[in-house]
């Protein structure tokens, strides 16, 4: 630089003391911060406990489960509900219960890997289109337009009769129809971001797209993407469902919530049972999908965490 | 084409603009989209800032102030027209040359609610430069630089953990203005950047502003429709009218004695903090629709709206002339002799008239 | 003067934190009758923009406690239901927000929103929605209406934005306009075209005017009464030429001294730096006892500064007041060298 140097900070002792150190980071650990404020979110802490609670099923399911999953004993068959069998037997005399908990891995996996994939894919599209716009926006969302106007079903099934059936594919045949969904809403999302003058003041410093798109935007854009997270979560779960009852997802006998829930459809009035816990068992994970997507997305609101300030 | 040396000793020139245009595109409603037309924010701009100085910028709303300051520093890509910073052509560099500009110029924004990313702290903010330009190596030593930073703008390092809903205006556009520092710029655009604090805190992001200057040789362009603002901090003001600088002189020689109908008729505007005197002051009303940047009248571009309208001004675009009695102190204006180009007599729309810096005149 | 168009009565708006209960405004009382202008000015976190979002609903239910009476043409707005809220916003009540960013939609066209506002209150059809939308923006000064109305509010500059949201609170001539930094954006020019528009709907429809602003040389030229809030309190109130030209409290007297003047001789010496109020305002959960200025302020000299509130006296009666005889009143202690006080 061509100007004078820059002068020593004003006499200031008080910079350097100990303790008063200014730090780049935020005053607590990022993180630690976030958990803290989950933790005083019953709601969110509620549903949080409950799906780790249920990932730990999931994990530790063959020594959980009481008896196999696919032990059929006809004597057994359509038992309801009792100290024996918690949840009830099927038409083939398999516990419910533990066909549940075996099946709590299936469910989950499925439904992680679908919107992680979903998740990855969809934000990266949405995020360039939107960031880029120009052809770039009209290349991408075309395509995503051509892959929404395919029904879902129809599409998962074209993914799974080409890669055949079990639980990655069934996860990448829901990815490609959730795909869509993530682009438009992370590209909506940045569109509005991309014109907010704090993009512009740091292009004005020198920072890069890279820089800007994953520090700037992404951030700014995320609310809603969390929240298109948690429903797709659930929606996923239910997907591998659907799929499971056309015979594409999981294969019987193995378990699934949704072939379970399936299965039992049809006994619906015999033994409300074999539908019914599979069922809860649903609608308690994206209940506490949902909760935790709300509570999350006002926790990584900054101005969420602290009073307003002066100014406004 | 230096339209300066004549009226005054030679200067030394940090950044200047010739004949710089910025046009935007307008586009139809088809489906390709093709461009019908363009908005001339900035529409041939001759301006030099010398080393060290502050020139205050004001003009009309719209009248593309804004995108000159990103013009001067390619936040907007010039669509015409050279700018050069320390004697480098700005609108010709590669990546690397462009980021090492970022760093030597930077930019404090009008909104100071707007300009900070919500999500990060006021060190992530100001830091930024730093790490962009690989500046004060560790996590360590960045940190030091910012509390410095924050001291220099009056800041408490100590707040550098908040984040900016925490802050006051006036503190925000501090943080703002330490972020634009952090690079250590020669230059400083400052876009409309006490508009929105109150009073008294203006009053102090202005001796805010001052003290910097001394203190660390910055060149300043303060752009502001403040005009009373403007006046204090200027060592020299240009006036701006759709796209093109009308006026442009020593402060006291622009503010004192305006040479061109537009800066009289804007000075005449500002209002004064006495009511009496405000009620019985006499302004010069501009008639007239303000025109479109992207319709400019043919000839003076002022015509439209001008009190003092004669036959050449339709017909000849007056060029930046040497007026007054400051050296230095020049207006594009035909009451102070017909000088600039004749507008071609086929192109009388105007609208698709080339720049004006084609053709020579009697001034250069 | 007839039955007002909005009277404020004892105002009073806390805000639940997690610092603590923030009394951003304490016990606020004005009116505005027709067709008059009164221009709220004061420090930046006095509480001006939360008054009057206080008045039209929109502080956030969860955190905010409103007390007081706000009578809108005699109905209060306070008690009032969401819906009949909703109605009286736009026919009522026309209002600019202060940040102009945020009170713009970024994808969607300006004359949509134009027309929205419009449409929301009568006007059926979608072109005459349009027209209107394009007369409007023309009514505000915006070059070329016919095809800004199809750009997005980030093609048009800071001055041109605030225009639009000027035309939208102005779509269906309120009763009651309330401006937060209106003009702050825009340029001498066209601030004195706006202000002219504002004067012609208050002789056509007897519009009143609340005009928040910092700039004293607007309040000189378009109010008809000031009011000087500090620390969610008036401190000063009274016709403008009484407050701009003999201010009584120290806040008002250190805010008309930071102002840059136009006609200043510089010469070639330093430029003298401004005079600034020092300090910082009193965070609004932790207001001091006594004045709220004292801490920051130049003179106090009473002891009672420090302990006890100033009431808002008369700086001189009524009849001493020429013209109107509006009263001149200010909240301080600090009297010494004014022999206005009775
Ligand atoms: N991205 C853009 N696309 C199209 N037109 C634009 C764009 N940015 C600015 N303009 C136009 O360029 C002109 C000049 O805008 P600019 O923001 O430079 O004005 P300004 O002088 O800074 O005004 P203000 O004082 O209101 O901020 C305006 O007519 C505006 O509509
Ligand atoms: N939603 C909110 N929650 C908590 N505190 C708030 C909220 N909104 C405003 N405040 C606080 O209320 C006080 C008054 O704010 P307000 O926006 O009314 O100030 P103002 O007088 O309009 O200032 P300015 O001139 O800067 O616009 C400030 O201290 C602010 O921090
Ligand atoms: S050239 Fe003519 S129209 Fe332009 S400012 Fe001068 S007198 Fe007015
Ligand atoms: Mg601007
Ligand atoms: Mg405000």
């Amino acid at each position: 630089m061509t100007g004078q140097p820059y002068p020593e900070p004003a006499a200031s002792p008080t910079a350097t003391e100990a303790g008063r150190e200014p730090s780049l980071r935020p005053a607590r650990p990022r993180w630690r911060e976030t958990l803290g404020l989950l933790a005083r979110n019953p709601t969110a802490a509620g549903a949080a406990t409950v799906l780790v609670l249920v990932a730990l099923v999931a994990v530790f399911d063959q020594q959980l489960a009481p008896e196999g999953p696919n032990e059929i004993s006809v004597e057994d068959r359509l038992q309801p509900p009792s100290t024996e069998h918690w949840f009830g037997t099927d038409d083939l005399g398999r516990d419910v219960l533990s066909r549940i908990i075996l099946g709590a891995s299936v469910s989950l996996r499925v439904g992680f890997t679908a919107v992680g994939i979903a998740l990855v894919v969809g934000t990266l599209i949405g995020l360039l289109a939107g960031y880029y716009g120009k052809w770039v926006d009209d290349v991408l969302m075309r395509f995503m337009d051509v892959i929404f106007a395919f029904p879902a079903v129809l599409l998962a099934i074209a993914v799974l009769a080409v890669r055949g059936p079990g639980p990655t594919n069934t996860a990448i045949a829901i990815a490609v129809v959730y795909v869509p969904i993530f682009a438009r809403v992370t590209r909506a999302s940045v569109l509005g971001v991309r014109e907010e003058v704090y993009v512009r003041a740091s292009r004005s410093v020198g920072a890069s797209d890279l820089r800007l798109l994953t520090r700037h935007i992404l951030p700014n854009a995320a609310p809603p993407i969390i929240v298109q997270t948690s429903i797709s979560l659930a929606f996923a779960v239910l997907a591998e469902a659907a799929l499971s009852f056309l015979g594409l997802g999981t294969q019987p006998p193995n378990p699934s919530w949704g072939l379970m829930l399936a299965e039992g459809r049809g006994y619906i009035e015999l033994a409300w049972w074999i539908a019914f816990f599979p069922g809860m068992a649903i609608f308690l994970v994206v209940l506490c999908f949902n909760l935790l997507g709300d509570g999350l997305r006002d926790v990584l609101d900054p101005r969420q965490r602290t009073a307003m300030g002066g100014g406004r | 084409m230096d339209l300066t040396k004549r009226a005054e000793p030679e200067r030394d020139v940090l950044v200047s603009a010739r004949g710089l245009e910025v046009h935007f595109p307008i586009r139809g409603s088809g489906f390709r989209r093709r461009p019908i037309g363009a908005v001339r924010a900035v529409d041939g701009v001759d301006l030099d800032v010398y080393r060290g100085e502050t020139l205050g910028l004001v003009g009309e709303s719209g009248c593309g102030k804004s995108t000159l300051g990103n013009a001067l520093l390619r936040l907007v890509p010039p669509t015409g027209g050279r700018v050069t910073f320390d004697g480098i052509d700005v609108t010709a560099l590669d990546r690397r040359r462009l980021r090492e500009l970022r760093r030597r110029a930077g930019m404090v924004f009008q909104d100071p609610f707007a300009s900070l990313d919500p999500r990060r702290t006021v060190a992530q903010t100001v830091s930024e430069p730093l790490e962009v330009h690989g500046l004060a190596g560790d996590r360590r030593e960045r940190a030091a630089r910012v509390g410095e930073l924050l001291e220099l703008v009056g800041l408490d390092p100590a707040v550098a953990g908040r984040y900016p809903h925490e802050f006051s205006g006036g503190q925000r556009q501090r943080v703002g203005i330490a972020r634009a520092l952090a690079g250590e710029p020669d230059f400083l655009v400052c876009d409309e950047a006490i508009a929105s604090l109150d009073v008294s805190v203006q009053a102090q992001v202005l001796n805010l502003l001052r003290r910097l200057q001394r203190q660390l040789g910055l060149t300043l362009l303060f752009v502001s429709h403040d005009l009373s603002a403007v006046r204090h901090i200027s060592d020299r003001i240009a006036v701006m009218y759709l796209g093109r600088i009308v006026e442009v002189g020593p402060a006291a020689a622009v503010a004192g004695d305006p040479q061109m109908p537009y800066t009289r008729a804007l000075l005449s505007a500002v209002p004064v903090p006495h009511p009496e005197l405000e009620r019985s002051r006499q302004r010069v009303v501009l008639g007239g629709d303000v025109p479109s940047p992207a319709a400019v009248p043919s000839g003076c571009r002022f015509r439209t709206r001008c009190p003092d309208v004669f036959e050449p001004c339709p017909d000849v675009d007056p060029a930046l002339q040497p007026v007054g009695s400051a050296p230095g102190h020049l207006a594009a204006c035909h009451l102070h002799g017909v000088v600039g180009t004749p507008v071609a007599a086929e192109a009388d729309g105007a609208a698709d008239r080339p720049p004006r810096a084609a053709t020579g005149s009697a001034a250069r | 003067m007839s039955e007002p168009v909005l009277e404020v009565e004892d105002l009073r708006v806390d805000l639940r934190t997690p610092r603590g209960t923030a009394h951003v405004v304490n016990g606020l009382s004005y009116t505005v009758g027709r067709g008059e202008t009164v221009a709220v000015v004061g420090e930046s976190g006095s509480g001006k923009s939360v008054s009057v979002l206080a008045l039209l609903g929109l502080l956030p239910s969860r955190t905010a406690t409103v007390t007081g009476r706000a009578a809108l043409q005699g109905e209060d707005l306070l008690t009032m239901s969401k819906n009949r809220l909703r109605e009286v916003r736009g026919p009522g009540v026309g209002m600019v927000f202060q940040d102009p960013m945020t009170s713009l939609n970024p994808v969607l066209t300006i004359g949509r929103q134009l027309a929205e506002a419009v449409r929301a209150h009568g006007e059926s059809s979608k072109a005459a929605a349009r027209e209107r939308a394009v007369d409007l923006l023309r009514e505000v000064g915006l070059p070329d209406p016919d095809r800004a109305v199809d750009r997005y509010p980030h093609q048009l500059s800071g001055g041109m934005r605030q225009r639009v949201i000027i035309a939208i609170a102005l779509a269906n001539s309120p009763a009651l306009l309330i401006a937060d930094e209106a003009t702050t954006a825009l340029d001498v020019t066209v601030q004195a075209q706006i202000i002219e528009l504002v004067d012609r709907l208050q002789e056509d429809h007897g519009t009143g005017v609340v005009w928040i602003t910092h700039d004293l040389g607007v309040v000189a030229g378009i109010a008809d009464r000031v009011l000087v809030m500090y620390g969610g309190r008036c401190v000063e109130d009274g016709t403008v030429d009484d407050v701009l030209e003999r201010p009584a409290h120290p806040y008002t007297r250190g805010l008309l001294g930071a102002l840059p003047d136009l006609a200043e001789e510089t010469g070639d010496g330093e430029v003298p730096d401004l005079a600034t109020v020092p300090g910082v305002p009193p965070p609004p959960t932790d207001l001091p006892e006594g004045c709220v200025f004292w801490p920051r302020c130049p003179v106090r000299s009473d002891p009672r500064c420090e302990t006890e509130q100033p009431p808002l006296d008369l700086v001189g009666g009524p009849l001493l007041t020429k013209g109107d005889g509006l009263p001149h009143r200010a909240a301080t202690w600090c009297r010494e060298g004014d022999d206005r006080w009775t």
